[in-house]
């Protein structure tokens, strides 16, 4: 829950763009985007595949290839981190900043033990000695409910089922009590009972640690259940912020409406699903103003030319929509 | 935009042989273990008990969706209905036919009136073959001409959605997930089949090409009178497109019957936990206990007697004694064909954890 | 953290950049002409090419008429631009003839083993079970041997000979051909869309036929181009021996052999055989490790 009274967000963002120039394309996959953070908040990049938000999630812990052309802003902590140079980017990522994947074995390392990774990443960022590290990581495998945990501290990842490798690697982000966890997509592959236990713990640990939380998804039942705030995210930026209740309530970008309404569930029974027409764009190919003009049924000649305005609800909602209004309204008739 | 798909009276299929009242498939105590091997001589050192001892039916027109988590052999029970696996015991009957038999019907003949869509939609496609190669392949092994298949490929094309014009001479890395994963529904009803098997078709869409393709399905559907038999691992998607439901858990049905019934009262304790697991839609009633801890375990050496006896609040002695049949809930039920597993009628009747 | 995930990801969010491409032989033609060093080797390889296939256009000596008065005459001899050998025989005109036996006998080997080792490698791979065990097995009795030691011993069999040389070199590849190509099958057979061809009832010719090959010849091709190289050094290894050509045909390997003494006198006419051996041999190889790389782009891109 956020904190009244810390007015300095633990992690602000301002204009990140990120730029793939290959032989004839120059692709923004990230094309300015803003936030800020609370210690405690969590909030949830709602997308499909080539929104954007993977990438996003990457520029900020400094890990996309060297032809990426990242510009904008950003503060952890009050430091601005995207011009540091890269040994102190490496210091920040596990300490300060962390992330999850969704495919555990992509962070765990398959020839050594759950035991020795922890350790080692403490070691590291803190300096103490190994025995110490140890008991930590002993420590953080009980924090994420790892049944058995001192036994488990000498297995190796292959020798865990795909839930516990999930905690393993929150274990491990974890280990250095990051301000900032950044989580792509960490429950998608996994089976749906685990997937309700990781969202509780993540939950959990968010209100004992009093971390914030970058959660990317393209999953709205799991956005409900995790995020205290959701920014939907097409073709490279944000075109709707607000709290969970909000968007999900009373959407006001055509695109998150149609996103809502397209997800399934039985209550639709017998009638045909209201689905967005076309498919996601080819960020190669935008045509100018507004990307979600091909598939909107609310689009007019103004949504067809320049920058789209922002539109602001008093609540503090937001969306990049000149239709806002209508969308609002065809929802309540 | 929301109409209501109404219950057109089916027409009957030239090839129909059993009558309106046959099942299109029964399943009678299919089994298939696999063999783990290691050591010096490749001995088999464990069993993987993928499926055991399954039996179940699908009527004529109807979707039968298969849920379950993995491990629980819905997509091993899928290969079985295909012959893509020999089933280690247990029959297939297919239009009162069984499968295999000298007098039933032979798997060549099975294979052109049942066809399956894998969840992959790109490794489900040749890469060196364009989509129309891809479709009228099936119909030009089985006798049809070149000219006469590739104009079944191009209309099935535009019967899902896609324009032969642009799509016929694409190859797969040119096209996009839900675009593929249509491609592969023409081609599994290139040959015309009146049963489709679903396994994880939409799974590996993106929710708003997930809901196209669902539509698309429906369509088909009716204006084919095909039937389904639906396998997934998401919840919500079962319930929308199934009639009816079975339920798997480690290789064994644990609970079937009528979607709505099973969904609105589960009976099963496995079955009432996955339903509660549900992430919810609506952010003001979260998820505040799990209904279930651990993993799904492993099907290598599974429990004696009822399976989920070992994470089971309610598991007795006898559990482990015996395999519970499928059989009508204790509580008595609202329709015939709801059956549960379970040998506890408190496990039964529990109240249900699940939001809508 | 690893950047190979992060490769995956971006590319599964460019899935949808749905930008029209060329098939896949057509990009893997385009990326192959970018690729500066396999053209250069390429070029290279069709000019060795030449020269020995059009051997009379380019020098007009006898390969096999000598002269006492001409023997070991150095590099940039008026009349012999890369000197004379032992008895005095022209060594451009050898070398351009000799390449003629020297390449037969790196290809002929090559594609005899691609045919008999792929097919049973194939076999092997698909049928999977009693037969393809029983294949491998067999195989792998033959992979005991080093190959040089097995061409030999082959050789010792069956005497003399450029053909009992192509013989054994065939034998001795066979082996690793069907290994490979065993390995390409079975992983092609799991994939989908095999399955799906399975579940569409054709049979098993049609299937290798229409999905398995296709996807499979590619890197079959690939390593049996790699194997030229190989067999290039074996042959001529085989010659220096005295197993393979015999005098007074030309062949690089058997003139290294009778050049050696000359080594003393003449270490650079001495060595000019190595080099063509050497030069032919690395141009196989990197042709094939740039088609290699050419091929394996990843295709969801």
């Amino acid at each position: 829950m956020p904190d009244g009274t810390s007015r300095i967000p633990v992690l602000q963002v301002e204009d990140l763009t990120v730029r793939f120039t290959r032989r004839n394309t120059d692709v923004a996959a990230v094309n300015g985007v803003d936030f800020s953070l609370q210690a405690g908040e969590t909030l949830t990049i709602l997308g499909e595949s080539g929104s954007g938000k993977s990438v996003s999630l990457k520029a900020l812990m400094g890990l996309l290839p060297g032809y990426a052309g990242v510009s904008g802003k950003v503060w952890l902590n009050g430091e601005e981190i995207l011009g540091l140079p890269a040994a102190a980017l490496a210091k920040l990522r596990g300490g300060a900043v962390s992330m999850i994947f969704q495919e555990p074995m992509a962070a765990l390392d398959p020839v050594y033990t759950i035991g020795e990774q922890i350790a080692e990443t403490i070691v590291q960022h803190e300096g103490c000695d190994n025995r110490t590290a140890m008991k930590r990581a002993l420590g953080l495998l009980e924090q994420v409910k790892i049944p058995s945990a001192e036994r488990r501290l000498k297995n190796f990842p292959h020798e865990m089922s795909g839930g516990m490798r999930q905690r393993a690697m929150i274990a491990l982000a974890l280990a250095c009590k990051p301000s900032v966890l950044l989580a792509d997509e960490p429950t998608t592959a996994l089976d749906v009972t685990v997937q309700i236990q990781i969202l509780l713990l993540l939950r959990q640990l968010q209100e004992q640690l009093g971390m914030a939380i970058v959660f990317v998804t393209h999953d709205v039942g799991a956005a409900a259940e995790i995020s205290d705030r959701v920014a939907v995210m097409y073709a490279g930026r944000f075109v709707e912020t607000g709290t969970t209740r909000q968007v999900m309530r009373s959407p006001m970008h055509p695109y998150t409406q149609g996103l809502l309404s397209s997800t399934v569930h039985g209550g639709m029974r017998g009638r045909a699903l209201e689905t967005i027409p076309g498919s996601p764009p080819n960020l190669a190919e935008l045509p100018g103003g507004c990307p979600f003009v091909p598939r909107c049924r609310y689009a007019v000649d103004a949504c067809r030319q320049g920058e789209i305005p922002v539109v602001t609800t008093q609540a503090g909602a937001m969306a990049r929509c000149v239709r806002a209004k209508q969308v609002v309204e065809a929802q309540h008739a | 935009m929301s109409t209501a798909l109404q219950q057109a009276p089916r027409a009957v299929d030239a090839r129909d042989r059993g009558g309106p009242a046959q099942p299109l498939l029964i399943v009678e105590h299919l089994t298939k273990h696999f063999p783990v091997r290691g050591g010096l001589l490749n001995r088999r050192v464990a069993t993987v008990q993928a499926v055991d001892d399954i039996s179940f039916s699908v009527r004529k027109g109807e979707t039968l969706g298969i849920v379950g988590e993995s491990g629980c052999g819905k997509s091993t029970t899928a290969r079985l209905l295909m012959r893509l696996l020999e089933p280690d015991s247990g029959s297939v009957v297919f239009d009162g036919d069984q499968v295999g038999d000298k007098r039933g019907i032979a798997v060549n003949d099975m294979r052109r009136q049942m066809q399956m869509v894998f969840q992959d939609s790109y490794t489900s496609l040749n890469p060196r073959m364009t989509m129309a190669e891809s479709i009228a392949y099936a119909p030009r092994m089985h006798g049809l001409g070149r000219r006469e298949a590739y104009d079944r490929a191009e209309s099935l094309l535009s019967r899902v959605g896609l324009n032969p014009r642009q799509y016929a001479r694409r190859y797969p890395h040119e096209l996009s997930g839900g675009q593929r994963q249509r491609v592969n529904i023409a081609r599994a009803l290139a040959l015309q089949p009146r049963l489709v098997i679903l396994d994880e078709a939409v799974a590996a869409l993106d929710k708003s090409v997930e809901a196209q393709v669902l539509n698309l399905l429906t369509d088909l559907k009716q204006s084919l009178n095909l039937t389904y038999v639906f396998i997934s691992h998401d919840l919500n998607v079962v319930e929308y497109m199934s009639d009816r439901v079975m339920v798997m858990y480690l290789g064994r049905v644990v609970e079937a019957g009528p979607v709505a019934e099973i969904y609105r009262h589960p009976r099963h304790p496995y079955t009432r936990a996955l339903f509660a697991s549900k992430p919810t839609l609506d952010p003001d009633r979260r998820t505040t206990e799990m209904p279930l801890t651990g993993d799904p375990p492993n099907p290598i050496n599974p429990p004696s007697g009822c399976r989920f006896r070992t994470r089971c609040r309610f598991a007795q002695p006898r559990c482990a004694d015996s395999v519970p049949a499928l059989a009508a809930p204790f509580d008595g039920n609202a329709d015939p064909t709801h059956l549960v597993a379970c040998l506890v009628p408190e496990a039964q009747s529990a109240g249900a954890v699940h939001h809508a | 953290m690893s950047d190979i995930t992060l490769d995956r990801q971006l590319v599964s969010e460019a899935d949808t950049l749905v930008v029209p491409a060329p098939g896949y032989w057509k990009s893997v033609g385009q990326r192959l002409l970018r690729d500066r060093v396999t053209v250069a080797v390429t070029v290279v390889l069709f000019g060795i090419l030449f020269i020995t296939l059009g051997a009379p256009l380019v020098t007009h000596y006898n390969p096999y008429a000598g002269s006492v008065l001409a023997r070991l005459k150095p590099i940039g001899t008026p009349g012999h631009w890369l000197g004379t050998d032992e008895t005095g025989r022209d060594l451009w005109t050898r070398l351009c003839y000799g390449g003629r036996l020297s390449l037969l006998a790196a290809i002929l080997p090559v594609t005899i083993s691609l045919l008999v080792g792929g097919f049973l490698g194939i076999l092997a791979g698909y049928a999977g079970g009693f037969l393809g065990t029983l294949i491998m097995r067999t195989m792998d009795v033959f992979y005991a041997f080093p190959s040089i030691l097995l061409a030999i011993a082959i050789c010792g069999l069956l005497g003399n000979g450029l053909l009992n040389s192509i013989i054994a070199l065939a034998v001795v590849f066979i082996p690793p051909m069907v290994r490979v190509s065993e390995t390409v099958t079975t992983q092609a057979r799991n994939l989908d869309f095999v399955e799906a061809a399975r579940a569409s009832g054709s049979s098993t010719l049609q299937i290798i036929r229409h999905h398995v090959l296709a996807n499979v010849l590619g890197p079959i091709m690939v390593y049996a181009t790699s194997l030229i190289s190989v067999s290039i050094i074996l042959s001529a290894g085989l010659s220096f021996l005295g197993l393979g050509v015999t005098p007074p045909q030309a062949e690089w390997g058997l003139m290294l052999n009778s050049l050696r003494q000359a080594i003393y006198v003449q270490p650079y006419v001495a060595a000019l055989p190595g080099l063509m051996i050497f030069a032919t041999s690395m141009c196989f190889n990197l042709m094939s490790d740039g088609v290699r790389g050419a091929m394996d782009v990843r295709l969801n891109k």
